[in-house]
């Protein structure tokens, strides 16, 4: 029973951590790992809560895609702030 | 100070309407009359679902799944309008090479992943997961490819074709329902066979498939989209 408390608890502290270092950390790239993570720690924390389907969803398209298309257009305005 | 004191008079506002919220508050034991409505056995199994999940959200809710559909495609097609499809050969900037191991376990993952996404799909009325998460995982394999291989060609027209047609066949099962069956989105127009089996579940794993198509398409598209612009001098 504590177990099952805990894990939930823990997953959510490590949320906020993560979400204090996606706002305040100096370097872009770092913060959009950090963004990702926070989808990674929720999916896991929606099996826990016993909802499969969000999990899933939030694992692929939080943590994967999002990430990835913040990669590319962080990429974009580096490429085009350089240029100018 | 007059500013400061204006944030200030706004914030113990938004306190005493919240603080209100909070203390009024006080769970509830039981269901509200709808919720019942869905979680009562006949109920699901008037439909012929393997599941309470798939019973409400391709059928007692399916009107709601084709407006999260429709977001999505707004969304591609905003992201398709805003960006360059093609780069003409002068436009385009020589791309570092991908790393040995991520192209070699690309080459191992990706179609494993597809497999899984489509298993996703044709399993979305027995098991957790549905047409929207078996899409989102086909399109995180179609990332997977192109970060391995920048110079991928994407084709673009074929992923329009797919979506549009899955979109319209979605609305026609929805209308299909109207005609032949209880209502908008109603699954009954195909037999509704065991409850358990793959083929079962009436409607449900077609909807399902259009669904996934749907969505795997247009975020392959977003991102396929993106990969272009990335590659531009």
């Amino acid at each position: 029973m504590i177990i099952n408390n805990t894990i939930p608890v823990l997953l959510g502290l490590m949320m906020i951590m993560a979400a204090f270092v996606a706002i305040y950390h100096k370097k872009l790239p770092v913060a959009i790992i950090a963004a990702g993570t926070i989808s990674l720690l929720a999916s896991i924390l929606y099996l826990f809560l016993a909802a499969p389907d969000v999990a899933m969803t939030e694992a692929s398209i939080g943590s994967g895609l999002s990430t990835i298309i913040f990669f590319y257009v962080l990429n974009k305005i580096r490429k085009e702030n350089g240029t100018q | 100070m007059v500013r400061n004191s204006f944030r200030l008079i706004i914030l113990v506002g938004l306190l005493v309407i919240f603080s209100t919220l909070v203390w009024s508050f006080n769970g509830n034991n039981e269901l509200n009359s709808l919720a019942q409505f869905y979680t009562q056995q006949e109920n699901i199994e008037a439909v012929n679902a393997a599941n309470l999940v798939s019973a409400v959200v391709v059928t007692y809710r399916g009107f709601d799944t084709l407006g999260e559909v429709t977001i999505l495609f707004l969304t591609a097609s905003i992201i398709g309008f805003f960006l360059k499809k093609k780069l003409s050969d002068t436009q385009r900037k020589e791309v570092r090479e991908s790393s040995d191991i991520l192209v070699t376990a690309s080459k191992i993952l990706v179609p494993v992943m597809i497999l899984f996404g489509v298993y996703v799909i044709i399993n979305g009325h027995l098991t957790p997961g549905g047409g929207f998460q078996g899409g989102a995982i086909i399109a995180s394999a179609m990332v997977l490819a192109l970060l391995a291989n920048p110079h991928m060609k994407f084709n673009h027209q074929l992923f329009n074709v797919l979506e549009s047609i899955s979109g319209v066949s979605f609305v026609l099962m929805g209308i299909a329902g109207i005609v032949y069956a209880g209502g908008f989105l109603d699954n009954r127009i195909l037999p509704g066979g065991e409850v358990g089996t793959l083929i079962s579940a009436g409607a449900i794993p077609l909807i399902y498939i259009f669904i996934g198509l749907k969505v795997g398409s247009e975020l392959s598209n977003i991102v396929g989209n993106l990969q272009v612009t990335q590659n531009e001098q």
